[in-house]
């Protein structure tokens, strides 16, 4: 088996994703946290630019590296209350720690074990020629009902939060 | 030939080099005096900085960042439609009106609800 | 002349390939050069800009302003990079020292990745991408978080509370940004920037679509925090906004990314609404040029015009105006394609 180009840099972009990734749960300053969870984005936007799929990737980039790690800082600045250097500790709850290990554990052997039996198709490596064209047929032609639900989606999302936060202003 | 992405990927390792260099070269020249405790204090116009910075801040940040999160997904939902809008007819036309009448209607309850007040 | 940048392309590809090296190796070098092209233009340009903003806002009220370093001043920020190249680099001992650090270094790179998708000439565009516009939205919305990253970084309460006013200014503009684009993408029917400018051939967008014009020239202003939408590092009541901590070689980055900002989005303004690289008479690749400049002017002239405005009228333009606005666009640019669809133009 000869390793191309290709596949190191897929490795290198593996490795940016998982050390960010784990900088995200180990990092002692939830802010550095949450910087380390962009890189993740950004890495993953560079797999996607690897398959081809340019829209996809910087809808990543958009939406995730720019518009919800600012929601995920403006969220940290809105209940800081502690230090900084101590807010993203290991909980000192035994019982707590080995769930959540046990809950990572089932869902990394569910993740594998659907991996391992899926079928990946072999697909030409070059992508669709009108990618973003095909995505808009598809939105406006089969899907159109779960576009829509989309926006519905997005609008009790914003009913919700605005009234949550509301309550938690009233209560200051 | 390279392909599309991999010519933006190396142009991102090359500008990568770009501060590098140009903060390598700033260290080769400037000056390094010993740094006293004073020069490195927090440079709040003279004053001595008072209490902490990173404190809590108010939620309409937060409400500002919610909307705007809404209506960046809004916006990727568009650039499909707009790139095949002239192929595409009437019907899905009337589809992003509806698509974009639910989101406004959230845009009016910000607005009512004074979410998009600044404080 | 027409064809001068690109001739000289092939040729060094050609005499590469005659070397031996493959076409691969050959368009990587021709990469690195055009990299280093850009960077060294990118670099040479923002002096003479800075040069030019500080004389033209001389002009504007009625000063001289740089005189007295060579002809003009012209020699004036050449000797502020060299000064600035040699000041110390203090970081403040209460600062969070990485994110500190790195901050302009992203920032920067975020701004030079921006030149990648622009075309600038006939055929004279390193990545021709087919979503070429959106890679410039998408890449550019990433300069929040540098911005946010400095004033955060700075532990100084300058710093934090204008990053963080910078930063919802920012994604409240971005979406009027985003969305008046759409009507441009809904005529020319494409994301590749080539293609937006071939649809320029006949009638420039600035005609077809006004009030996109004016929507993403208001936006893009508030995006590059240049006045009168500079609350963010408004210098008389937040001292320097996020970047108060910074001195050196580090502020120099910041400023530079902020002018490299300033000139890709002229750029883009010029290709999406003002034709692109077209025009009679003059090479291609001068008519882009020629078309940045004048709409750099102009965002000058507006600094200098408007008094900063307050940051609830800020926001509440935005989200209150703008928005609705450029909604409103788009429903006009599809009413008006599908009448003139009826009408049987």
């Amino acid at each position: 088996m000869t390793v191309s180009l290709n596949d190191l840099v897929f490795v290198a972009m593996a490795l940016v994703i998982v050390v960010a990734a784990t900088g995200v749960v180990m990092l002692k300053n939830i802010v550095h946290s949450a910087l380390s969870l962009i890189l993740a984005f950004v890495g993953v936007a560079g797999i996607y630019f690897q398959l081809s799929a340019g829209f996809i990737g910087l809808v990543q980039i958009m939406v995730y590296a720019g518009a919800i790690s600012v929601l995920i800082i403006f969220a940290i600045m809105l209940v800081m209350d502690k230090s900084v250097e101590k807010t993203n500790l290991f909980s000192p709850n035994i019982i707590r720690l080995l769930a959540g290990m046990g809950l990572t554990f089932l869902l990394f052997v569910t993740l594998g074990v659907s991996i391992w039996f899926t079928k990946f198709p072999v697909v030409p490596a070059e992508g669709p020629v009108d990618a973003v064209g095909m995505l808009a047929n598809l939105f406006m032609g089969d899907y159109v009902i779960a576009f829509e639900t989309a926006a519905i989606l997005l609008l009790v999302a914003v009913i919700g939060a605005i009234i949550l936060a509301k309550g938690a202003e009233d209560k200051q | 030939m390279l392909s599309d992405y991999s010519s933006i990927g190396i142009f991102l390792l090359l500008t990568i080099s770009f501060p590098v260099i140009a903060l390598v070269m700033a260290w080769m020249v400037r000056p390094k005096p010993k740094q006293t405790e004073e020069k490195l204090t927090t440079y709040e116009c003279g004053v001595d900085t008072k209490g902490k910075t990173w404190i809590r801040f108010r939620v309409n940040y937060f409400l500002y960042a919610l909307v705007f999160l809404a209506f960046d997904v809004e916006t990727i939902f568009l650039f499909p439609w707009a790139v095949k809008f002239n192929s595409l007819g009437l019907f899905a036309f009337i589809e992003m009106v509806i698509f974009i009448a639910i989101l406004v209607i959230g845009l009016w309850y910000a607005w009512r609800e004074g979410a998009l007040e600044w404080h | 002349m027409e064809h001068l940048f690109i001739n000289i392309a092939d040729a060094f590809t050609g005499w590469l390939m005659n070397l031996g090296l493959s076409p691969w190796w050959a368009d990587l070098a021709l990469l690195v050069v055009q990299w280093i092209c850009i960077v060294t233009i990118v670099t040479a340009n923002i002096t003479v800009l800075i040069w030019l903003e500080r004389k033209v806002s001389g002009f504007f009220q009625e000063r001289l302003g740089p005189n007295r370093l060579g002809p003009f001043g012209c020699f004036q920020t050449i000797a502020d990079a060299i000064k600035l190249l040699t000041k110390e680099d203090i970081i403040p001992s209460a600062a969070d020292k990485l994110v500190f650090r790195t901050a302009p270094i992203f920032f920067i790179i975020v701004s030079v990745m921006l030149y990648v998708v622009l075309p600038m000439g006939d055929g004279m565009q390193i990545v021709d991408l087919d979503v070429g516009l959106f890679f410039f939205i998408s890449v550019g919305s990433l300069s929040t978080i540098c911005l946010l990253m400095a004033g955060w970084g700075s532990n100084n309460k300058w710093s934090l509370i204008g990053a963080m006013r910078a930063v919802a200014q920012m994604i409240s503009y971005e979406v009027p940004l985003a969305l008046s684009l759409i009507g441009v993408v809904m005529i020319a029917g494409s994301l590749r920037l080539s293609n937006i400018v071939a649809a320029q051939g006949n009638i420039w967008f600035i005609v077809l679509q006004p009030i996109a014009f004016i929507t993403y020239f208001i936006a893009a202003t508030a995006e590059l925090n240049r006045g009168p939408f500079d609350m963010p590092e408004a210098e008389q009541e937040l001292t320097g906004g996020a970047y108060t901590e910074y001195t050196g070689m580090r502020w120099a980055l910041f400023f530079l990314a902020e002018y490299t900002n300033l000139v890709a989005v002229s750029a883009l303004m010029a290709t999406v609404f003002l034709g692109g690289w077209q025009g009679p008479w003059l090479p291609s690749w001068l008519w882009i040029i020629v078309k940045t400049y004048v709409i750099m002017m102009v965002f000058f002239w507006l600094k200098w015009t408007f008094p900063r405005i307050r940051m609830d009228q800020l926001m509440s333009f935005s989200w209150k105006f703008l928005i609705p606005v450029s909604l409103a666009n788009i429903f006009l640019t599809g009413a008006g394609i599908h009448f003139f669809k009826w009408m049987g133009w």
